[in-house]
């Protein structure tokens, strides 16, 4: 995606508000289960319907989490912090009000370090605070509509970011730099298709070079990484184009409709909610003492940033191998595993970036779920370096590793796939080659070089493969000479 | 003396000597409230089956055995239509119980019905209820005072041998003054909200309206306590309430505020407050005269705290979950029909109130000041009860009005709450005792009010003085 979606006299101003679910077993508020996909309101209790009476106890946990979080982006963590009742009437709300933070947030200032094609960007972080989820209004056909509050009181975490994104493409690697942080952390699934990690997007455009920001427009139910991106550059381009036939721009909540792939207005900022915030009397404030954030921090695993630096510096790795085997920490803990028991870190970078993506993407499988282990795949490794196997027939025997959970020694036994360097097998079937293809020959000491790579593959016919290609190389330009 | 005329000490006794039963103690009181009911107009709900079925279940041994309890109709009682006294919830069963009704369930009480009160605890006379107003027992022409006017009527009446009440600003304690009985609201924190319905969170506590100081000690033992299910509880461990009743006051410096004795008060409650405490000085308490430099701040910053929360406690009430709804065209038309309708005229100007202090643009001015002046009311007694052991004033400026006598002015009615609103917003604790009665036959109260948990100070000084007078020993004529 072009970075200047704003064309070249404008530029867009975007900043984010991300919603995590935070990985905790139960609500934030009461003792009901946080599992997905139960019957609706299975997963409910006076607490999270709201039965009059009823008080909300706060789950240590999901202060933890968003500490946690706050720590990893750079936060600084307020010593005292407190809950605050943002007021409206929705279904799918049932106390009338939610429960969420408000003037004292638990972490504020920090920030997040994205890379694009135009290179390292630090994005700030104006504040993440902590708040229960709605339920779910269900609308079926017929005169009634539904509520299941399930999803309500679930643990919201929500992260603000500073309006430092200057394009859909910045936006997306925040989005995924975001989802990194979190699933290395634990602390969220980072799940976008199953309303896990959620986006909304504030965007303004103004002339390139103008100080002031413009009208800010308010995106919402961008459901996937990909619909963020072309959210936003509908939008900008719609914020553009208006601008430049004169017409003002509104602002307004939006929505995105990804069947269209149209922003389309949701309501006007005089239709929008005074939530009469007030401190929330039914919870004590929230005081974190020095320990228990000096404790966390501690507990935090190596961060990407960090673990991508090292993987450059200490296995010598391409920035971009680096980068593709830090994204996801299993991925990362898989590859040094491997180096750690002695393959060489590009080889094994190659395979797991190469064969392994490949094989796990065909089923959708996370790399936990690998029938091949690193302890495999460095055994199949050091076939290779000792010469038993070819790098080619690797291919195949890793294939059948990961298909089957055989070691590598024993598939390349049972398939009789050792490379043959054994000089008389390889000079009969190079015979047996140059026999069948006299003309070839001839037309090769004639000085038609390039047939050499005929006979090659003709002798890797010959032995299905299992030819090892340095010494068949060798032997053959001895052979054709004659 | 009839066994519903007993205090609960007393019956505790009979019933663990065996010379009264449990059951016959509970016929007694359901006989009485059969003769009585129709007068007094306590109760929303009755129940006596359920109460017999408790009965059955009940541990001998428990400390409440066999007692039969009257229960606001604001704290859940599962199975037990719980109303509020609100067309809101007037078919509304909770499915839960409510923290202090569970631990006197494993009291072993018995809960022989729901109690009227001002709709959703707001007012000061029940005249509020959707249903009924309730009549004072001492005069049935009368109001028994409110919110917990059905508890208050219900202990003096003889129709329960004790009552709990909830009291956001005298809510427990006006009552009793009015219908002649005891009721003290404990510390913020001392007694769990979880199942008590909202009205201001920050300033709810419940307690118990009961007819003697000793029987409300003994209450106080039942409910008391940190419970896990209300964060705001306070981890502070319970004393024995019921050993304080009995200790010596010689020597305890009680203090009167200035503050509080003022013009436009009925001369016969002044008359008989200044009287108690010279009581309290003959036995040997010193009398010490203390400032409350911000009472007159009270009642404002009460109404705009008190308002702002229950606006915000009350959307819940919007016709999707339970209770009233009434159909409209569409969404929005469903929420307006069932809130102008579910909800009575005071409770929704209580609702507008709120809803406008914590508007955008007056937040500041009224509840981010509201909540400054809240900490100058709660240091005002802080400091005086650094050098008072408790604070002695009238519970409220007059006796018993008339029905309908302030309802056509809510300010007026505001005013019934003057001496007992600074108490909830500086979160002490307060009791009020029987000190008197007018000429005309109606009771008066003196109110206690003691330092951050300590219910043992004002129960003590409380139990000294009523125990030096027969007051508590009086029952009206039904
Ligand atoms: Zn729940």
């Amino acid at each position: 995606m072009s970075s200047n979606v704003a064309g070249e006299k404008f530029e867009a101003v975007i900043g984010l508000e991300v919603h995590a679910q935070l990985l905790t077993n139960s609500k934030i508020f009461c003792g009901c289960s946080t599992a997905f996909g139960a019957a609706p309101n299975s997963q409910t209790c006076p607490v999270c319907t709201g039965q009059p009476g009823s008080l909300p106890v706060m789950n240590e946990k999901a202060i933890q989490y968003t500490i946690k979080t706050g720590l990893a982006m750079d936060c600084s963590i307020s010593p005292y912090s407190r809950f605050a009742r943002k007021n409206y009437f929705y279904p799918d709300l049932p106390k009338g009000y939610q429960i969420s933070q408000y003037e004292l947030p638990l972490c504020l200032k920090g920030r997040v370090v994205i890379e694009t094609s135009e290179g390292k960007k630090e994005i700030g972080i104006t504040r993440i605070h902590l708040e229960e989820d709605a339920g779910k209004n269900i609308h079926e056909a017929g005169p009634f509509s539904f509520v299941d509050l399930n999803r309500g009181g679930m643990p919201l975490m929500e992260i603000v970011s500073e309006p430092d994104m200057r394009s859909p493409a910045e936006a997306g690697a925040y989005m995924r730099k975001l989802r990194t942080i979190l699933r290395y952390i634990g602390v969220c699934d980072g799940n976008m298709e199953q309303g896990s990690l959620r986006c909304d997007a504030n965007v303004s455009v103004r002339p390139k070079g103008q100080k002031e920001l413009g009208v800010k427009v308010e995106l919402k139910n961008m459901n996937s990484f990909r619909f963020v991106e072309k959210a936003l550059e509908y939008e900008i381009n719609r914020q553009v184009r208006a601008i430049e036939a004169g017409e003002p721009i509104l602002q307004e909540t939006r929505l995105w409709d990804s069947a269209a792939g149209v922003t389309l207005s949701m309501r006007s900022k005089e239709e929008a909610h005074d939530y009469r915030y007030f401190p929330e009397p039914d919870l004590v404030p929230v005081t974190v003492p020095d320990n228990d954030i000096k404790r966390i921090k501690e507990s935090l695993p190596e961060l990407p940033d960090i673990k991508r630096e090292r993987f450059v510096s200490v296995y010598g790795l391409p920035e971009y191998d680096a980068d593709q085997l830090t994204a996801e920490k299993p991925v990362a803990e898989w590859f040094e595993e491997t180096v750690k028991l002695g393959a060489k870190p590009k080889t094994v970078s190659n395979w797991v970036m190469g064969e392994l993506m490949r094989l796990l993407n065909e089923e959708g499988a996370p790399i936990e779920k690998s029938s091949v282990t690193p302890q495999a795949l460095a055994e199949m490794l050091a076939l290779i370096d000792n010469g038993t196997i070819s790098g080619k027939i690797a291919k195949t025997v890793f294939d059948e590793m990961y298909r089957t959970g055989k070691p590598a020694k024993k598939i390349v036994e049972e398939k009789g796939l050792v490379q043959i360097t054994d000089t008389g097998a390889l000079e009969s079937a190079i015979d047996a080659v140059m026999a069948a293809s006299p003309s070839e020959v001839e037309r090769y000491r004639a000085g038609e070089e390039k047939l050499f790579g005929f006979f090659v593959g003709q002798v890797m016919k010959a032995t299905k493969g299992k030819a090892n290609p340095a010494a068949a190389n060798d032997m053959l330009k001895k052979r054709l000479k004659g | 003396m009839e066994i519903f005329d007993l205090t609960i000490e007393e019956l505790r006794l009979r019933i663990s000597r065996k010379e009264v039963s449990a059951a016959e103690a509970l016929d007694s009181v359901l006989s009485r409230i059969d003769k009585v009911e129709g007068r007094i107009k306590a109760y929303n709900t009755l129940t006596p089956e359920k109460a017999r079925g408790m009965l059955a279940e009940a541990d001998e041994k428990a400390p409440l055995y066999g007692i039969p309890l009257a229960i606001k109709d604001n704290m859940c009682t599962r199975g037990v239509r719980t109303t509020c006294s609100s067309k809101m919830l007037e078919n509304f069963v909770p499915v839960y119980e409510s923290t202090v009704t569970s631990k006197l369930i494993k009291a072993g009480y018995v809960l022989v019905g729901k109690t009227n009160l001002d709709e959703f605890a707001m007012g000061s006379s029940t005249e509020n209820s959707a249903f009924k107003t309730t009549s004072n027992p001492w005069d049935t022409e009368r109001i028994p005072g409110g919110s917990s006017g059905g508890s208050a009527a219900a202990v003096a009446a003889g129709q329960c041998v004790g009552a709990l009440g909830s009291d956001t600003g005298g809510s427990i304690r006006q009552p009793a003054a009015l219908c002649g009985v005891v009721g003290l609201k404990p510390t913020y924190g001392r007694v769990s909200r979880y199942g008590l319905v909202a009205f201001a969170s920050s300033l709810d506590q419940i307690g118990p309206i009961t007819k003697t100081v000793k029987d409300t000690a003994i209450l106080m033992n039942a409910i008391s306590g940190r419970d896990p299910m209300d964060s705001t509880s306070a981890p502070i461990p319970v004393p024995d309430f019921e050993a304080a009743a009995g200790k010596d006051i010689k020597g305890i410096k009680v203090g009167i505020p200035k503050e509080y004795f003022i013009e436009g008060m009925d001369p016969e409650v002044d008359t008989a407050v200044r009287e108690a405490i010279k009581k309290l000085e003959s036995l040997g308490a010193i009398p010490v005269e203390i400032s409350l430099p911000n009472t007159q701040y009270a009642i404002a910053t009460y109404y705009v705290l008190a308002t702002s929360e229950a606006s915000s406690n009350l959307a819940r009430y919007d016709g999707v979950k339970y209770g009233f709804r009434a159909e409209g065209r569409d969404l929005l038309d469903m929420y307006m029909q069932t809130r102008s309708r579910g909800f009575g005229p005071e409770v929704k100007r209580r609702i507008m109130l709120g809803t406008y202090a914590l508007s955008a643009g007056y937040y500041e001015a009224y509840y981010g000041k509201a909540q400054q002046v809240r900490t100058l009311i709660k240091r005002d007694f802080d400091n005086a009860l650094k050098e008072v052991d408790v604070i002695a004033t009238p519970t409220s400026p007059t006796a018993a009005f008339k029905m309908g006598e302030k309802t056509a002015d809510p300010l007026q009615m505001y005013l019934s709450d003057i001496f007992t609103i600074s108490i909830n917003l500086a979160g002490v604790p307060a009791i009020s005792l029987p000190c008197g009665f007018t000429k005309s036959g109606l009771p008066i109260g003196l109110q206690l009010i003691g330092g951050h948990f300590d219910e043992e100070g004002i129960i003590k000084a409380a139990y000294a003085y009523e125990q030096s007078t027969g007051w508590h020993k009086r029952r009206p004529a039904l």
